[in-house]
């Protein structure tokens, strides 16, 4: 499954916790953050997440460890580090029907292991292969009952793309609206990518940074 | 031999970053360095969560959870602010229209190889967007202690640590120096106030030339 947001902002904390009641076991979790003042954490209380890709989930230091941290380092989780920009292109691959993406970031890092070095024009790219998953779990801002989306400030983030990426999407939003009282312009993700949406009163999110 | 605080090093930052310029801020010291622009500042602070145009970091006690930087910190927005989505974030960071980031650092070579996100010893680290700012922004600043907590050097031969990326970094601004990644090696090029550049050197385990018009930092 793909989990939308970036640390607190756009985060489907409600189906998080939807999710956790359900008790789903054995899942690969696609995601930016996991245990950084997000709440995916807690789907960790019972070990339900098995195998993890993400750009932040383990600290450099040892202060203070989220659950996620503490089963990595005990070996029951198991982790794909990706850099951030090479996570999104790579979902955004999988929707969008490519087969991979061409970036420099990565080289001569261990993220380079495994992977094809490709040139282009003289210029060495590494190849990075598209992500897609069963289901989405994405949140926003306003929906209509067609499915058409409205994000809000830095709550975007990964949405839009985890949106495009999944077989079943199921958006997390605050309103619901009639279908026609969403402005077209204003629309972030058309209603095309959306299969269910959920509405639900916010989560009090801690601030707690990086 | 102190040297500079942690706000001073993001103060002397500051200093480096002009009117027009679009400007990513890693987490740690560079993210001081929103609050040490003039008020009237014309540079354009990009949030790879998807901000361009965001101001100080937020103190009056309020949170939005949808306004952050990317170190989780509530934000402000200046006139003139935009919102985008991961891919477009990261297409302007790769894609070269981001002029400067200033990022941490653990460790930094003598051709300016960068390693800032794990510590094998301690068993993690994390990638975020750190690799996709050094090779994609025009210019790259690291903000940093110039010594671990037990006195070792930061500034080697070669890095340890797992890399960043390559021969990205442009300039060093630490708590003793400011020195520059030149073509032929390190170039110091200003010492913190009480700090000789001997000092610096004995810190400092790659070779480092003093610049013609070395001078003590104004802050």
């Amino acid at each position: 499954m793909m989990v939308g947001g970036f640390v607190s902002a756009g985060t489907p904390t409600n189906l998080i916790h939807a999710l956790k009641r359900r008790g789903t076991r054995g899942l690969t979790a696609i995601a930016n953050n996991i245990g950084f003042g997000d709440q995916l954490d807690v789907l960790c209380e019972q070990g339900q997440i098995a195998h993890m890709i993400a750009s932040f989930a383990i600290r450099a230091s040892t202060s203070k460890w989220s659950r996620f941290e503490e089963q990595y380092h005990r070996g029951e989780v198991t982790l794909e580090l990706v850099p951030q920009g090479t996570l999104v292109e790579r979902i955004r691959a999988g929707g969008a029907g490519l087969g991979g993406v061409l970036t420099r970031t990565g080289l001569d890092t261990v993220v380079e292991e495994g992977k094809r070095r490709i040139e282009v024009r003289g210029v060495d790219y590494l190849l990075e292969t598209p992500l897609r998953a069963d289901v989405a779990l994405i949140q926003a801002h306003r929906a209509d009952r067609l499915g058409n989306l409205v994000y809000r400030a830095s709550g975007r983030n990964f949405n839009p793309l985890m949106a495009t990426a999944a077989d079943l999407v199921i958006a997390e939003v605050s309103e619901i609206v009639e279908t026609g009282e969403l402005d077209p312009e204003t629309v972030g993700t058309p209603a095309v990518y959306v299969d269910r949406i959920v509405r639900c009163d916010p989560v009090e999110v801690r601030l707690e940074g990086l | 031999m102190a040297g500079l605080t942690r706000e001073l090093i993001a103060l002397r930052v500051a200093r480096e970053l002009r009117d027009g310029m679009v400007v990513n801020l890693g987490i740690g010291i560079p993210t001081l360095v929103s609050n040490y622009l003039p008020p009237d500042h014309g540079v354009l602070l990009q949030a790879e969560n998807g901000i361009l145009g965001y101001g100080a970091i937020r103190e009056d006690g309020g949170f939005d959870p949808d306004l952050i930087n990317a170190g989780g910190q509530p934000i402000v927005l200046r006139p003139g602010a935009s919102f985008f989505h991961t891919s477009d974030s990261f297409g302007m960071i790769r894609g070269g229209h981001v002029d400067a980031a200033v990022l941490g650092a653990l460790e930094v070579s003598a051709r300016g190889d960068l390693a800032n996100w794990s510590i094998p010893e301690r068993g993690g680290g994390s990638i975020g967007g750190g690799m996709d700012l050094a090779v994609g922004v025009r210019r790259l600043i690291v903000a940093m202690e110039h010594t671990t907590h037990d006195g070792r050097p930061r500034i080697l031969e070669r890095c340890g640590y797992p890399l960043t990326a390559r021969a990205c970094v442009d300039l060093l601004v630490t708590n003793l120096a400011v020195i520059e990644v030149a073509a032929d090696g390190l170039l110091l090029r200003e010492v913190a106030p009480g700090v000789t550049p001997e000092e610096v050197e004995a810190a400092t385990a790659a070779p480092l030339r003093r610049a013609p018009d070395l001078r003590e930092m104004a802050l």
